[in-house]
């Protein structure tokens, strides 16, 4: 028998943390919101430690009923939560990640007039997100999921007088409604095909039906449309555009919400979902090319962004790519190790980046940076280290979690691996020119600070700046804590000890693995040497191209003229998107259904039968004289013709 | 034993007359007596036919009909007096306040 968890505390301290700043927030001082707002968060992931101290005395998994929900004949959803090692793993990277970043979020908004409302929303997404992590079935789950779309729409927005704030949340709430229909749909399939939406129910039904190799069946669209819903939240082709316009947020709102955690909410369903996707070969290989394509696409763009943000945010997708890849390939654990290590070297990145935009007084535009290592040499060590994480430098954490997903690509198909390779050297390319361009070489922004430099957004920034300088420690330790753990973060994969501890979950795979693994120990060595090598050509590229010459990357880009040009525009997806979707769309909604149904056919119809009312009354009127004889005339007219029509009736006809 | 024709002529010419002082008239007091006079155009010849078709229905009908007659005139005569007192006149031509 398991011990009373009370797991449902988790979710709703954030909850209570939001509300209580949400509602006292505006008259409370700055102090006692920040003490509101850590508190809470800090607590979950306190709780959330207790539940993994206790973790190993569970019989798994772990369920907890919390309430009634819906009871519809022999459908029932409640309100319980589930644990197991996937939702373990996923509540610690949430509650630890996020209690960092709520730590760092109280230097980077001080200054923020609406400091209450940020950590009010950042405590609402916690709420959400944890709901959808501790979930026991697709309809909470589904609870959470739009839970953070909609924390997410109001942290993007959060500088909602900006015009291009409020409407990339639009759009990021918008394509994200598109691939919520997916997963409606998936839902809806498994409510009439198996009448349950609880996990282990449907698991249960799922299990004894036979994979789906000959055509498209039932499992297969399941499989399918949750990959479009996933596509959408983790921003996946075709539905990542959403992506890198949600940086217009505050910086720890993208570390947090689309880095770390809200974009890994896909991963998380698609692995939580294993079992419909393994029965599913088609549907695993349409999660493993665009997973692929996905990862390669994304790191392109990340080449030719100049803002610091957007080169993170293409590069938060494409890694997401890398964990569709590895889902797709059946690799669900190397996914969620790649999900975990990303979330601490990526926050970490993020962060980072905030610290930089935070000592340059708001410039986002790497080349008006440069030469930072001397100004800021804290943040410049924090933002080495998840660089060399992210490019995949042995020791540190994304060594270990980029390699798994190769090897395991390897193993289905040397495509993936070949994409997934290129795409780790263009990883370690752009990561290292962002590294180069700002930390090294001289500082280009100081004619920019003499001209009153702050964009408007980053109310944050507003005060002058003589010269870059370092962030405050409560900015720094966050971190430096993250630092610490990309570094030894990829640690608990070594002897595959994080694929054993998921083995419950992800089933027997993991022992055939172990197998072959066994056998094929020899390539695994060679691939990661590959891959190392590899990510330092890459570094190397990066070192000649914007440190030793730097005035080679203008000459290539004007060789390769309308490439480079394509690339920086992002292939023009967006523009394709707006000529394709959202203008025949616009165009079809203002001549179609508003000049012509609402105008033309609804507002005319009102409108017309009231001007045939009026001027119909306009002739009948005259008769109303109000001169009492002429009514008693009309009687009498009336009454004589009824009396004629009567005689014509009945006499004349006869 | 006078025709049924006769009465009948008789009737009709008094209801014409009863409609045609209804028209003309302005005063409302004449109005109103021009209203009984078609009522009784009316009851003559209901009486008229009751007497040839030898039908008591055509008298029970003359009963109601003054009754009737004598109900609207308890409510006429004082929608009159009432008008009078608010207006100061019986000239049917200026009670015209439902005028557009």
């Amino acid at each position: 028998m398991n011990p009373a968890l009370n797991l449902w505390l988790i979710p709703i301290l954030p909850l209570a943390g939001a509300v209580i700043n949400g509602v006292f927030g505006k008259k409370s001082s700055r102090q006692t919101v920040t003490v509101v707002g850590l508190f809470f968060s800090g607590a979950a992931f306190a709780w959330a430690l207790l539940v993994a101290a206790r973790f190993s005395s569970l019989s798994l998994p772990y369920q907890e009923y919390l309430a009634h929900w819906i009871r519809s004949g022999s459908f029932a959803v409640d309100f319980a939560f589930y644990l197991d090692q996937l939702s373990l793993i996923m509540l610690l990277v949430v509650t630890g990640v996020g209690f960092l970043i709520h730590i760092y979020s109280v230097g980077y908004m001080w200054d923020d007039p609406s400091y209450y409302r940020f950590f009010s929303y950042l405590n609402l997404f916690m709420f959400f997100m944890l709901t959808l992590v501790l979930a026991n079935n697709y309809l909470l789950m589904f609870i959470g999921w739009e839970g953070v779309g909609l924390a997410s729409y109001l942290l993007i927005g959060f500088w909602f007088t900006k015009d291009s704030a409020a409407s990339a949340g639009k759009k990021a709430f918008i394509v994200n409604r598109i691939g919520d229909f997916g997963f409606l749909i998936a839902l809806f399939l498994l409510i009439k095909h198996l009448g349950t939406l609880n996990f282990v129910q449907v698991f249960d039904a799922v299990k004894p039906l036979s994979v789906e190799t000959a055509g498209v069946g039932l499992l297969t669209t399941i499989g399918i449309l949750l990959m479009v819903g996933a596509a959408g939240k983790s921003a996946q082709i075709p539905l990542y555009v959403w992506l890198p316009d949600a940086m217009e947020g505050p910086t720890p709102v993208s570390a947090l919400i689309h880095a770390a955690t809200m974009v890994t909410a896909g991963v998380y369903m698609v692995s939580r979902s294993h079992m419909i996707f393994e029965r599913a070969p088609i549907a695993l290989t349409v999660v493993a090319i665009i997973g692929t394509l996905t990862a390669f696409f994304a790191a392109t763009i990340g080449i030719a962004q100049t803002d610091i943000k957007k080169v993170l945010a293409y590069s938060t997708v494409s890694q997401l790519g890398y964990m569709f890849m590895a889902c797709g390939v059946g690799a669900f654990s190397a996914g969620i190790f790649h999900l975990m290590t990303h979330a601490f070297f990526k926050g970490l990145l993020f962060l980072a980046a905030g610290s930089v935009i935070h000592a340059v007084g708001g410039e986002q535009d790497m080349r008006k940076m440069g030469g930072l290592r001397v100004y800021i040499p804290w943040t410049f060590l924090a933002m080495g280290i998840a660089t060399l994480a992210i490019a995949g430098i042995p020791p540190l954490a994304g060594f270990w979690s980029k390699d798994e997903i190769l090897w395991k690509a390897y193993q289905t198909s040397w495509i993936y691996w070949l994409i997934g390779l290129i795409t780790a050297f263009i990883t370690s390319f752009y990561m290292f020119r962002l590294l180069f361009l700002t930390f090294f070489g001289d500082y280009r922004g100081a004619q920019a600070d003499t001209q009153g430099h702050a964009s408007p957004g980053h109310a944050s920034d507003t005060h002058g700046h003589g010269e870059p300088h370092e962030s405050p420690m409560v900015m720094l330790v966050p971190l430096m804590i993250l630092a610490l753990l990309s570094v030894v973060g990829g640690l608990v994969g070594i002897g595959n000890h994080f694929e054993h501890f998921l083995a419950p979950v992800f089933g027997p795979g993991a022992t055939i693995e172990g197998a072959s693994e066994a056998a094929g120990g020899y390539t695994e060595y060679l691939l990661m040497g590959i891959s190392v090598v590899v990510a330092l050509l890459g570094a190397f590229l990066a070192y000649v191209l914007y440190l030793s010459k730097p005035y080679l990357p203008q000459k290539i880009a004007d060789g390769l003229n309308g490439f480079y040009t394509a690339v920086v525009h992002k292939y023009y997806i967006d523009e394709i998107y707006a000529a394709v979707f959202v203008k025949p769309l616009i165009d079809g909604s203002t001549r179609i259904l508003w000049q012509g149904v609402d105008r033309g056919v609804i507002d005319a119809t009102v409108n017309n039968s009231a001007d045939a009312a009026r001027s119909v009354s306009d002739e009948v009127r005259h008769m109303q004289s109000g001169n009492l004889r002429s009514y008693a005339g009309w009687i009498a007219a009336g009454s004589a013709v009824v009396i004629a029509y009567m005689i014509w009736k009945w006499t004349g006809a006869r | 034993m006078v025709p049924l024709s006769y009465y009948l002529v008789l009737s009709g010419f008094l209801f014409a007359c009863g409609v045609v002082a209804f028209l003309i008239k302005r005063n409302i007091i004449t109005i109103f007596m021009s209203i009984e006079l078609m009522l009784n155009g009316v009851n003559l010849s209901f009486v008229a036919f009751a007497a040839h078709w030898h039908a008591l229905a055509g008298q029970v009908f003359v009963f109601f009909v003054m009754i009737v007659a004598a109900a609207e005139a308890a409510v006429g005569l004082a929608i009159i007096i009432a008008v009078y007192r608010t207006r100061e006149t019986l000239n049917i031509d200026q009670v015209n306040l439902l005028k557009l």
